[in-house]
């Protein structure tokens, strides 16, 4: 791969992937690659995002479960829309 | 079947017990808080010698005590340990320690302050302890094989990196060295709930899942449940792990699951500090989540190199136990180099395999065997954190 992707995703069907590079910035064309097959594809940045903090990869709604590593990782409170940063402010545990 | 990590040999100390150690530490081993000044006393007199000062060890009781001389023995016995002063402020439970540990057949002497005081136990250790390390320091390596090691793991101050590229370099390392006969460490009960449903199914059998289950599920019920206040938001993940991207305990325990890679399975569960009795394969220790607790708790077992994979930069070492930091971080390996052994930051820019980060650790993790430092040995980080149970008595 010539060009370093700024976006990694574990699995095909993961709603989410992680940010990789520092200083991302909002309406960067990212490459993403899905770790799983090395396939890649691109989404635009929505907003700064630091490195190792989630990007949504679909418009995710109040009420939808994220899913990384192909696993539940929790609910999503607030609606996301694709390319927008997902963190404790928007996503949240199942368990509490 | 033979394997290119078949025929891997390191040069490393063979004890007296057949197990083999890849540090020659003299230790001064305090039995409870109160010994510690002898024993720091000892090992000032003494170069070569080291003191393991702790905090616990006085009227502890049931299964707390029990954890407690577990942990004691555990370290004295560790094969990175050639021999042991054992100093405590009376002599029936000195000599419990101290016995525990002779059953290695290593040198130990041990040493009560009732009734000597402090100086006359110095004078009478310190003569023991330049015994020990003259006899020490005239030991040679020589060569082993690396199945032969007892390798541990525990991440910390984890972030989504870990997940991606250093968790899952411990868990290549492990899908490799296993099958040739390691006897592997990993735990952190508190942090596989999320993924308990996954851990469970990693178990070599039925019986042995189950058995997983009921602990795990006896430390949410006694612990968490009985002791939170309101849920561990505040805990789990910690400011570290959300300033690194995780947002949920879900998701750090799949990244943190990493570390047993896609094939390994456990073979059996461990008590916190105890000895794998199973033979050769992969243990579960139930253990904490902080970093030192878990490593001292894992060297007690026996483990002789810890692989430490972090995101944000733990900085933690172990006394006896060299602590092989990995980190695929680009930020921790620009801001925090000093504290990293291997750098797997290239599995994020697509640069580095999972097979070829696995293949680096396994070669740090023979170079650390032959004997060098690890950057918290080189910057002095000995953290030695006794686990507690309850409130003594």
């Amino acid at each position: 791969m010539t060009e370093i992707p700024h976006l990694l995703v574990h699995e095909h069907n993961d709603n989410v992937g992680v940010v990789v590079v520092e200083g991302l910035t909002a309406g960067t064309d990212m490459l993403c690659c899905i770790t799983h097959d090395n396939s890649t594809f691109r989404l635009t940045s929505g907003d700064d995002v630091p490195i190792g903090h989630k990007i949504a990869l679909t418009d995710l709604n109040s009420g939808d479960t994220a899913t990384k590593y192909g696993e539940d990782i929790g609910k999503i409170i607030a609606d996301i829309p694709k390319g927008a940063h997902v963190h404790t402010h928007n996503c949240k545990t199942k368990r509490w | 079947m033979a394997s290119k990590y078949s025929n891997m040999t390191v040069k490393a100390y063979r004890r007296e017990n057949g197990r083999v150690g890849v540090r020659n530490h003299v230790v001064v081993l305090p039995v409870d808080d109160i010994s510690n000044a002898a024993c720091e006393a000892v090992a000032n007199n003494v170069k070569g010698s080291m003191a393991l000062p702790h905090a616990y060890g006085r009227l502890q009781f049931g299964e707390d005590l029990d954890l407690h001389f577990r942990t004691m023995i555990g370290t004295g016995a560790n094969p990175n340990v050639a021999a042991v002063v054992v100093i405590g402020i009376e002599p029936g439970w000195t000599k419990r320690i101290a016995d525990g540990i002779r059953e290695t057949g290593k040198p130990v002497a041990e040493f009560s302050i009732e009734q000597n005081g402090d100086f006359e136990t110095i004078r009478a250790a310190s003569w023991k302890a330049k015994e020990f390390v003259h006899w020490a320091t005239e030991l040679q390596r020589e060569e082993c094989n690396v199945s032969e090691l007892w390798v541990s793991t525990k991440c910390g101050e984890s972030d989504t990196t870990t997940g991606l590229g250093s968790c899952p370099t411990v868990g290549n390392m492990y899908d490799k060295l296993l099958p040739e006969g390691i006897t592997g460490f990993f735990g952190e009960t508190s942090e596989i709930t999320g993924a308990e449903h996954i851990c469970q199914k990693r178990a070599v059998n039925a019986e042995v899942g189950e058995r997983w289950y009921k602990m795990w599920k006896a430390y949410q019920d006694d612990v968490i449940f009985a002791h939170q206040t309101d849920d561990l938001s505040d805990s789990q993940p910690t400011k570290g792990n959300i300033e690194g991207g995780l947002t949920t305990i879900e998701e750090k325990a799949l990244g943190n699951l990493e570390k047993i890679g896609r094939t390994s399975q456990y073979i059996d569960i461990l008590e916190p500090a105890e000895a794998p009795q199973s033979g050769n394969g992969l243990y579960f220790m139930d253990s904490s989540s902080a970093a030192a607790e878990c490593v001292t708790l894992m060297a007690a077992g026996g483990a002789v190199i810890h692989t430490f994979p972090t995101g944000q930069g733990n900085v933690v070492g172990n006394p006896i136990v060299p602590v092989i930091k990995i980190t695929a971080n680009p930020r921790t390996v620009r801001t925090m180099s000093e504290h990293i052994d291997v750098d797997v930051s290239g599995i994020l820019r697509r640069e580095m395999t999972i097979d070829v980060a696995g293949d680096a650790l396994i070669e740090m993790i023979c170079r650390t065997a032959n004997g060098r430092n690890t950057a918290a040995e080189a910057l002095g980080h000995r953290e030695f954190s006794m686990t507690k149970l309850y409130r003594s008595a």
